[in-house]
């Protein structure tokens, strides 16, 4: 990789903005939420095709997990009813436990795997679930990449 | 030389933060406050209450008015057929009345009060991504490219995905833009002024459930008080009954207006009994979508193909949560691309959280936006001009006021999105407002890190990478493809900054 990072805050710190890409929905199943596995071709010096399409295809099953119409949907949506929905005052719907299961998911993988390779994923229910937003950095301090975005600092001029 | 100009910049910027008593430039890093809360930068025609919990459409009249009609008529009810009712009758009649009436408030209310599933506009990064694909699909020409759309299979029916221009989105499937509120619904099912909000995904099983309890509620109040008619007639006689009893009018108003809600009511009821059985959306069956008149192959890819699942995953399905965040706080630094022109990409960058030291850099990049701001406006004619002119509109507004407060002089004339002098003078006025007030483009660098209240920041960025070649030797960033006379001119202006 051309860049090696330790940590998120030292991505933040010292690296630099230099692309985004966007995961788009997939929509061949309908209006659940699912994002394309297609590889983008920016990520390729990135990342192993596999650990990408995995984290994708986790997050498809998470949000799959969420939105499935099944029993605990029904008991949750009768009782919801029968109490005039004064209960989700109290309570907490299935969908937000889960989209809590996935900030936290996103924020490991973030932390484990891309944040290491100058990546960094936002949770799409930042982006309106339209999108997964993958930032990809430069190391301000690196002297170039393949990427041609070269970032001599200005440290050289202070 | 250098670092001499570091310290005396330093020293220059340090001098004007100590004169100025009160500057978000005292404390650059830190969000201004108070912090605004995303409701109140909302793009749409939504009218927001209670700091941002609740959300209803602008025209709220007839809203009130359902309001005051159920109110009235079940007061009405309540306070004369009631306690008559009870005596003669049985007093599980007020009970039950009673709970319809809760419910349907409730229920009112909450389809009222919601988010019916509005989706969040594209953030510029975003919009400019999706801009730069369909311009590579039109093959990089295309000033005002023909309507956009987007063709998917789900489960076998070919659906046509539409971009929505507002948005600058592609709407999902069943998504819909609503004029009224300027915002692209999830699920769109119609706007109901009866109840001042969209009706959308989120709100759907709500508003059915309203006008269900409402049909039931004004089915009861109507026969009961035909009943009490009935008996006080049966007692006193038909006409006196109607005549002579003091509360004439209790009679009377519920009775008119639940002959006529029972109709429109009930009927409207059954409607979307018939909508949420076959799955489809009030818009859907409007247009026909799934209708077999089309074709003999049209079908709805949505339906779960027997009615009793169809009801159940509309009514009792889970609940998405709001996407749009109401109550959260405007993040002011968020890091942000510059957006292609003419089909090249340009990279700029700025710091998601920017250094605490006031080091050459930061004079130069306060600078710098400066004449971004002067470059863009040509820049951007170049480039795809829908993008841009769609948004200043909406944020635009609040834009030259800002500049004003932040500038004095030649820069005012600097707003972003409008046609502007060309590069070279307008650079040269500002080198001399630059000259002056370093700490006013602080101010105005300020202002425009906040992405949702500037039209196009990504536009700012243009000149980040002309900067970053004078200043660093950041070569490789800078394109050379695109180097024409504005970056020349830009550049030209910022090496003399640089130099001073």
């Amino acid at each position: 990789m051309a860049t090696e990072f330790h940590n998120l805050q030292e991505l933040r710190h010292s690296a630099s903005l230099a692309n985004k890409v966007f995961i788009q929905r997939d929509y061949s199943e309908g209006t659940t939420c699912k994002f394309q596995t297609k590889f983008p071709s920016e990520l390729e010096s990135r990342i192993e095709r596999t650990l990408f399409e995995d984290t994708v295809k986790t997050l498809n099953n998470y949000y799959a997990e969420a939105e499935k119409i099944g029993g605990q949907s029904y008991l949750e949506g009768c009782l919801a009813c029968a109490t005039a929905y004064l209960i989700f005052l109290c309570m907490e719907t299935r969908y937000e436990k889960v989209l809590k299961k996935i900030a936290k998911y996103i924020q490991e993988q973030n932390e484990k795997i891309y944040a290491p390779r100058g990546l960094l994923i936002t949770d799409p229910i930042e982006r309106g679930m339209r999108v997964i937003e993958i930032s990809i950095y430069e190391d301000r301090g690196s002297s170039g990449s393949s990427s041609g975005s070269s970032s001599v600092s200005g440290s050289t001029a202070r | 030389m250098h670092l001499g100009v570091s310290e005396s910049m330093r020293e220059c910027e340090y001098s004007q933060i100590s004169t100025r008593s009160s500057t978000p430039m005292e404390t650059p890093y830190k969000k201004r406050t108070p912090k605004k809360r995303k409701w109140e930068i909302f793009p749409g025609r939504n009218k927001f209450y209670c700091d941002g919990r609740i959300m209803m459409a602008k025209q709220t009249g007839v809203f009130y008015l359902t309001l005051i009609l159920i109110l009235v008529t079940c007061g009405l009810f309540f306070s004369f057929d009631c306690p008559f009712l009870a005596q003669q009758l049985t007093p599980v009649i007020p009970v039950i009345g009673g709970v319809l009436f809760l419910f349907v408030l409730g229920t009112l209310l909450r389809t009222s009060f919601s988010d019916p599933g509005v989706l969040p506009r594209a953030s510029p990064d975003e919009a400019a991504d999706l801009e730069r694909q369909i311009d590579v699909a039109n093959g990089g020409t295309g000033y005002r490219p023909p309507p956009r759309t987007k063709e998917v299979v789900i489960n076998g029916q070919t659906v046509k995905l539409k971009y929505c221009f507002t948005c600058k989105i592609f709407r999902p499937p069943r998504a819909s833009h609503c004029s009224l509120c300027d915002n692209c619904v999830e699920r769109f099912d119609h706007h109901c002024p009866w109840v001042g909000n969209c009706v959308g995904r989120r709100n759907y099983r709500f508003f059915y459930m309203f006008i269900l309890s409402l049909s039931f509620l004004t089915i009861f109040i109507f026969a009961f008080v035909i009943t009490h008619i009935i008996l006080s007639s049966h007692q006193n006689g038909f006409l006196s009954a109607l005549k002579n009893s003091p509360a004439r009018y209790p009679f009377t108003v519920p009775l008119v207006v639940c002959f006529f809600s029972v109709w429109s009511i009930v009927g409207l009821s059954g409607f979307h009994t018939y909508l949420i059985s076959s799955n489809q959306t009030t818009n859907e069956d409007i247009k026909g979508s799934w209708s077999s008149k089309r074709g003999k192959d049209n079908y709805n890819p949505y339906s779960y193909g027997n009615i009793f699942t169809n009801c159940c995953a509309a009514l009792c399905g889970p609940l998405p949560p709001s996407l749009i965040d109401r109550r959260g706080f405007v993040e002011a630094d968020v890091p942000q691309l510059a957006p292609p022109t003419n089909g090249i990409t340009i990279y700029g960058s700025t710091q998601s959280q920017q250094s605490h030291t006031c080091d050459q850099d930061q004079c130069i990049q306060s600078t710098k936006f400066v004449l971004q701001a002067a470059a863009t406006p040509l820049l951007q004619h170049q480039s795809s001009e829908p993008v841009i002119l769609t948004t200043s509109p909406e944020n635009g507004g609040t834009l030259p006021g800002r500049a004003s407060l932040a500038l004095t002089g030649p820069c005012t004339s600097l707003p972003l999105g409008q046609p502007t002098p060309p590069t070279s003078t307008s650079s040269l006025s500002c080198h001399e407002a630059a000259d002056n007030n370093p700490l006013q483009e602080s101010l105005f660098q300020h202002h425009f890190l906040t992405p949702e209240e500037v039209p196009s920041p990504p536009g700012m960025l243009h000149c980040g990478s002309p900067m970053g070649h004078s200043h660093t030797t950041q070569a490789g960033f800078y394109d050379p493809a695109s180097q024409d006379s504005l970056h020349e001119d830009s550049v030209r202006g910022l090496v003399k900054l640089s130099s001073v």
